[in-house]
């Protein structure tokens, strides 16, 4: 396992500045919600969506669409026998709504797919067809130049300096940095090597230098990418868990509307009333919830395309909706709460030393010293204005080695700078015959405790001072996690320092808990412990050793840098191998969730005002009942076939389908403010706003098509 | 009485059985959930000794589907032995001091109004399903037709056990929803229920009540000499009279309703005074009301059933309130007339009067105990709406256990879809509320609608309803509407007019009884059967609470919703075209 998540050979950028980076880029591949390309594309296909083949895995719809025909039937059989002129026109009017109904459904479902598709596509776009230079076998080293088209699982290709990697694969042999900006829009190039974490490499990235020779893990139209662009089309996509369930609550409201209406003709009968099988039909298109049985299904790839749009690649639809049920998360400390290294944040001079004359000898110790830790401690000693931009003439570096296990700087005056961890470098002191100043271990231990990492300095025979080496934390990181508490989740940090340590970083970041000396082992029994208490676990990982965890994990997050086996154990891959990306998942999924839960509550509370325009509409022009006008609170058009008032709500019902596609596409928007203050909220806005909203759009749209019925004189 | 009084007794109304629910939830809890160490020991030996009749010395450990089959089994033995006591009731030389006939020699008229005598087996299939079903909807007349032996041991004795199974598989899902390994044994849950909740119940009203006057004794109607009896040329009259104490006692204790006379409780004898009639009316909410006290002490969740309790209450208050208002207004049959315009007194005993007679129908209807002391037909129609829609509910305390049940049904719809609303697969007490679990909820939910409006459909339609109204127009369909209603939920309690005893109504309101009865009871144990397997979720910030006020809103808002909708139709229909054409001039 690699702790150290950020890519070998990336130059330190700020953190922030990556992440506003990763924004914008994503807002360039965002998509308009209704592209004109994709708009048209999808209204051509919702079109082929009406056959029954397709709407019958949709049940709310599939009745609007036998409702339209028998509607159509009846406004046939009433033109062969002559009805009156004004009938006719409202039952065709009627069949087109009903019709029209059933397209803006499935013109939601076909814009979903499309910009699924587009958002797909534009990852695609990288992996043109490219020469790729296949090997016979590995060891030959011979080959031909053939189409990457016709690479096959298990083929390995040679790619050198310059070229495009052909496909998805594993680096099997060499070691090269590639450009992955076309994929991840991160412009600093990534190291890849044979055996590493860092082994995967993606088809449409460009190797820079050396050369490598790849394994490929997957043959045209099996990539992870393909698959997912196969769950987003309709072929393939499994309705999720929690879609199935809510498919059978709206099937459960639909025939209980069925019954309601298909009952109130007899019950008609009582008062001497036949009611009108078309007006019947309305009414119980108006009822079912059609609002969510439309959108539906375009939540559920809208929730795929959303996590595309984030650079994750989902196996499944259920990978992105269990993501809104995790209760904890286990985070890596470096890259994830931590920016990457260590830094040196004080000098603690000891034995009299002066502050000053501690931090120039801590430079120039690290003076020779290139690891980001190295750089830091100078850094420290410039700002206190200690230590030159140059080494001294005459000095020579000591680098650090497994024998000597510290580093430093011999002047030429014969003076040894020397810097290294506490206890090495007490023992080189002693070695020496030289004298540890008194409070070097408290200072020490002191540092430990506090999360910090000390490291001792020495000038030839004597310890003159203690570097502080601390872990920075991201910002607003501890806001971040603030909001996932209230969110409901756990955050976990998993660390490879010593329990002290990570306490006290854990205690910082106020995360609720952490892993310290972290081994793949451990992680692995922690996920357990935790699902044995029935909580759901999202982990994100790029190693080998990592696979067992990520598998283990109900959300496994694969890295996209990272191995093969980590990719097919996890059941999501990040391309951006950013490790905070599992915040946004948990987001994803929840929004997911919240959108159909908000959209089936507006979706039945609308017909409360759909009830109230058409039960008075279809019984006031009959004398037995002609009381029931007290009912028509919104003061609908009513007189003759009281049309208006019917097609009003059918109209409603329809339009209303299109006008919430932003909503079903977009998501409702997702705060963390724990579940009570969610529910009163959506409530609120989708309950109330559902029973209201109706009110006044019906009432609207029968005062503009009142008058129209009236000029064709249809009243 | 005084305006300034006469909130009196519904306030006291709500106020004792409130008050008593909670004491005496906790006395259901402590002798009915009997942990496994504690079974067997101290009065719970009794139970368990009557369960060695049955050749059985320790509990079993039922499963959802055995305690369901233990309970379905145990009805079809009442159904076939009550059947055959009321079907030979003529034969058997006890307890029949009046010499009553058989119940088959009702005779009835058929829809063209030809008169049929005897052989009509249909109101003894329809009397046998409605008190197998704690339902208690009468198409007889019990003084006239009933022997008191077939009261006793056919109606009361059913009225004892048929609440107990509804208790039972209350107590069975609770297990359930808890997490339990088992759901407890049918049996033994069934004599416990008997034995410390109705019977010591039962019996303390009963002594009340005699003590307040109602009659109990084996002695034949009594014939008295009228004083008038020389001007009428009817020199005696017959009194019917019986063991009506005893019961009135159950009836009203176990959300029962079925009457020893066919004025049910505004019947003298069974309701004489307004103690009786206050007894009468805490008792019929107050088992109802303390087995959700004991829900939640089993739940170790008093918060959650406080949340139930308080929904259900509230329906009942609005309820009851808003019956009282339409009350006190003259009734819609004299409007307009030349006499006194009073509280509409049109189908109300004096000493009940329109405010007890409203909340009762309230109340009768909100628990499914469907006795009356008042008419409901003669109610104005927005006063004979509140009846139609607690009943349509089917929520509101309901029967004892079955009420529960019911609401399961509706929290777990309500629990779905609010937990998606909060981004998280729906939990409920801990446990994922799925595809499955939802598809029972539902089919459950949508059983009622399919009774009500299909059975109203085709009588509406048919001349089966459309030659037995009393009345035409849209009171006429509210007559058909209220029979189906009451008949799905198991209520019993009957909008009268209505000319109910003929093969037809009694065959169709008959099924319905069952359908209405069964499913309801089942459906939601086998889905506190599937989540007592589940793994157990622990609560987060993130977690919807199903404790708290807003889910009472929820709650509330789902029934009310749901409700509304799948009965808005039918009821504009009915009783509300019948309020708004009575204005109409």
């Amino acid at each position: 396992m690699s702790l150290v998540t950020d890519d070998v050979g990336a130059p330190t950028r700020d953190a922030t500045d990556v992440q506003t980076f990763k924004l914008q880029r994503r807002q360039t591949r965002k998509l308009r919600l209704f592209e004109p390309a994709l708009v048209r594309m999808a209204t051509v296909q919702s079109f082929k969506m009406l056959d029954p083949r397709h709407m019958a895995r949709n049940p709310v719809m599939f009745l609007v669409e036998v409702g339209t025909v028998l509607s159509a039937i009846v406004t046939v059989e009433s033109i062969i026998n002559h009805l009156a002129f004004g009938l006719i026109v409202y039952q065709a009017a009627l069949t087109a709504l009903l019709l029209l109904t059933v397209l803006f459904a499935n013109f939601a479902e076909a814009l979903a797919e499309a910009r699924g598709k587009a958002q797909a596509d534009s990852l695609r776009a990288t992996r043109a067809d490219t020469p790729a230079y296949r090997l016979r076998d590995l060891s030959s080293r011979s080959g031909e130049f053939v189409s990457s088209t016709t690479l096959r699982a298990g083929d390995c290709v040679l790619v050198e300096a310059g070229q495009v990697i052909p496909t998805d694969g594993e680096v099997v042999e060499g070691v090269a940095s590639v450009d992955e900006s076309a994929i991840t829009g991160e412009s600093a190039p990534v190291i890849r090597e044979a055996g590493g974490d860092h082994s995967g490499v993606t088809g449409g990235t460009r190797v820079l230098s050396d050369r490598i020779v790849i394994q490929v893990t997957a043959g045209p139209g099996e990539s992870f990418l393909d698959k997912m662009i196969a769950l987003v089309e309709g072929a393939s996509r499994q309705k999720t868990p929690n879609e199935i369930a809510l498919t059978i609550v709206l099937a459960a409201f639909s025939l209980i509307f069925l019954i309601v209406t298909a009952t109130l003709y007899p019950m008609a009968q009582y008062f001497g009333i036949t009611l009108d099988i078309p007006t019947l039909i309305a009414l119980l298109v108006c009822l079912i919830p059609t609002t969510i049985g439309a959108l539906l299904s375009a939540i559920g790839i809208a929730g795929m395309d959303r996590a595309l749009a984030a650079n994750l690649i989902a196996k499944s639809g259920k990978a992105v909706e269990v993501a809104g049920d995790i209760d904890t998360l286990l985070l890596d400390k470096t890259g994830t709460i931590t920016i990457g290294n260590r830094r040196a944040t004080q000098f603690v001079p000891l034995g009299g030393v002066q502050p000053r004359d501690l931090a120039r000898i801590a430079g120039l110790a690290s003076m020779a010293d290139a690891t980001p830790e190295g750089k830091s401690i100078l850094e420290l000693a410039r700002e206190q204005n200690s230590v030159e931009a140059e080494a001294p003439s005459g000095s020579s570096p000591v680098e650090f080695t497994a024998q000597n296990r510290m580093s430093g700087l011999d002047l030429s005056d014969g003076s040894k700078l020397r810097k290294g961890a506490p206890d090495t470098m007490a023992r080189y002191i002693l070695a020496q015959g030289g004298l540890i100043p008194d409070g070097y271990q408290a200072t020490v231990d002191a540092i430990a405790i506090g999360g910090a990492t000390p490291l001792g300095v020495a000038e030839n025979d004597r310890i003159v001072g203690v570097i502080k080496l601390e872990d920075i934390l991201k910002q607003n990181i501890a806001d971040r996690f603030r909001r996932l508490r209230q969110m409901g989740l756990r955050v976990v940090m998993v660390t490879g320092d010593n329990p002290l340590t990570a306490r006290a970083i854990a205690d910082q970041a106020g995360v609720d808990d952490f892993i310290a000396q972290a081994t793949p082992e451990a992680k692995l029994a922690y996920i357990r412990k935790e699902q044995e208490g029935g909580k759901l676990v999202a982990m994100m990982g790029d190693g080998t050793n990592d696979a067992p965890a990520l598998a283990q994990a109900d959300i496994g997050v694969a890295m996209n840098s990272g191995t093969q086996a980590a990719k097919e154990a996890g059941n999501m891959v990040d391309l951006d191998s950013d490790p905070t990306k599992l915040i946004e998942v948990v987001e994803i999924g929840k929004q997911l969730l919240m959108t159909r839960g908000a959209l089936t509550t507006f979706s039945i509370a609308n017909d409360l005002a759909k009830y109230f325009a058409v039960i008075p509409a279809m019984f006031v022009n009959f004398k037995a009942l002609e009381s029931l006008k007290a009912l028509d609170l919104m003061g609908l058009a009513t007189t003759g076939g009281a049309y208006s008032a019917i097609l009003s709500a059918v109209i409603f019902n329809a339009i209303i389908i299109p006008m919430l596609i932003p909503i079903a596409l977009k998501g409702v928007t997702y705060r963390p403010v724990g579940a009570g203050a969610l529910l009163r909220r959506n409530l609120l806005f989708y309950g109330l706003g559902g029973v209201i909203a109706p009110f006044l759009g019906i009432k609207f749209i029968d005062m503009a098509i009142d008058p129209l019925l009236g000029m064709v004189g249809i009243k | 009485m005084p305006s300034s009084l006469s909130w009196l007794h519904p306030f006291w109304a709500f106020a004792l059985p409130i008050a008593a629910s909670f004491p005496l939830g906790w006395l259901m809890w402590r002798s009915l959930d009997v942990p496994e160490g504690r079974a067997g020991r101290g009065l719970d030996a009794l139970p368990m000794l009557l369960c060695r009749l049955i050749g059985r010395k320790t509990p079993l450990k039922m499963d959802w589907k055995r305690y369901a089959i233990a309970m379905l089994a145990f009805n079809a033995a009442l159904f076939v032995l009550s059947f055959a006591i009321l079907y030979a009731q003529d034969k058997i030389p006890l307890l029949n001091p009046d010499g009553k006939g058989p119940l088959t020699a009702l005779g009835y008229k058929d829809t063209a109004g030809v008169q049929h005598d005897g052989a009509d087996t249909a109101v003894i299939f329809n009397t046998v399903c409605s008190f197998v079903t704690n339902t208690n909807l009468q198409h007889y007349s019990g003084e006239q037709h009933l022997s008191y032996f077939s009261q006793l041991a056919g109606i009361v004795w059913l009225m004892f056990v048929t609440p107990a199974a509804g208790l039972c598989v209350m107590l069975a899902t609770i297990r359930g929803l808890r997490g339990d390994t088992h759901l407890g044994d049918f049996y033994v849950d069934l004599m416990r229920g008997v034995l410390f909740v109705l019977i010591p119940y039962a019996l303390i009203l009963a002594v009340a009540l005699v003590g307040l006057g109602v009659p109990m004794t084996f002695e034949k109607a009594a014939a008295a000499t009228t004083v008038d009896g020389a001007a009428t040329k009817m020199e005696t009259q017959t009194i019917a009279r019986g063991p009506v104490a005893a019961l009135v006692a159950i009836k009203q204790a176990g959300t029962n309703g079925g009457g020893f006379f066919g004025p049910n409780s505004a019947h003298p004898f069974e309701n004489p005074s307004p103690w009786t009639n206050l007894l009468s009316i805490a008792s019929i909410v107050m088992l109802p009301m303390a087995s959700i006290v004991m829900a939640g002490l089993m739940l170790r969740n008093m918060k959650h059933a406080m949340v139930i309790y308080g929904v259900m209450l509230t329906f009942l208050i609005v309820a009851a309130v808003v019956a009282i208002l339409a009350e006190v207004r003259p009734s819609v049959a004299t409007a307009g007339m030349p006499v006194v315009q009073g509280p509409n007194m049109e189908g109300k005993e004096v000493r009940v009067g329109p405010i007890a007679g409203a909340t009762w129908a309230a109340m009768t209807t909100a628990t499914s105990n469907g006795s009356v002391n008042s008419m409901h037909d003669s109610l104005n129609p927005i006063a004979g709406a509140v009846p139609m829609t607690m009943m349509m509910l089917n929520v509101v305390f309901s029967g004892i256990g079955a009420g529960f049940e019911n609401m399961l049904m509706y929290i777990i719809v309500a629990v779905f879809i609010a937990g998606l609303m909060v981004g998280r697969t729906p939990e409920y007490l801990g446990k994922k509320v799925e595809a499955r679990e939802v598809k029972l909820a539902m089919l459950a939910i949508l059983i009622h609608p399919l009774l009500i409006c299909c059975g109203a459909g085709l009588f509406a339609a048919t001349a089966w309803g459309t030659t037995t109204v009393a009345n035409p127009g849209s009171h006429g369909f509210s007559e058909i509407l209220y029979e189906f209603t009451s008949a799905s939920a198991n209520n019993g309690s009957g909008f009268e007019g209505l000319a109910d005893n003929n093969p037809a109504w009694n065959i169709a309101t008959g099924i319905v009884l069952l359908l209405g009865r069964f499913p309801a009871l089942i459906l939601p144990l086998a889905v506190a059967g599937f989540l007592s397997v589940k793994k157990r979720v622990p609560q987060t910030t993130g977690t919807l609470r199903t404790d708290d006020l807003t889910f009472a809103g929820m709650l509330l808002g789902t029934v009310l919703l749901v409700g509304a909708l799948s009965f808005m139709p039918a009821v504009v229909l009915g009783p509300i075209a019948d309020h708004l054409s009575s204005f109409v001039p």
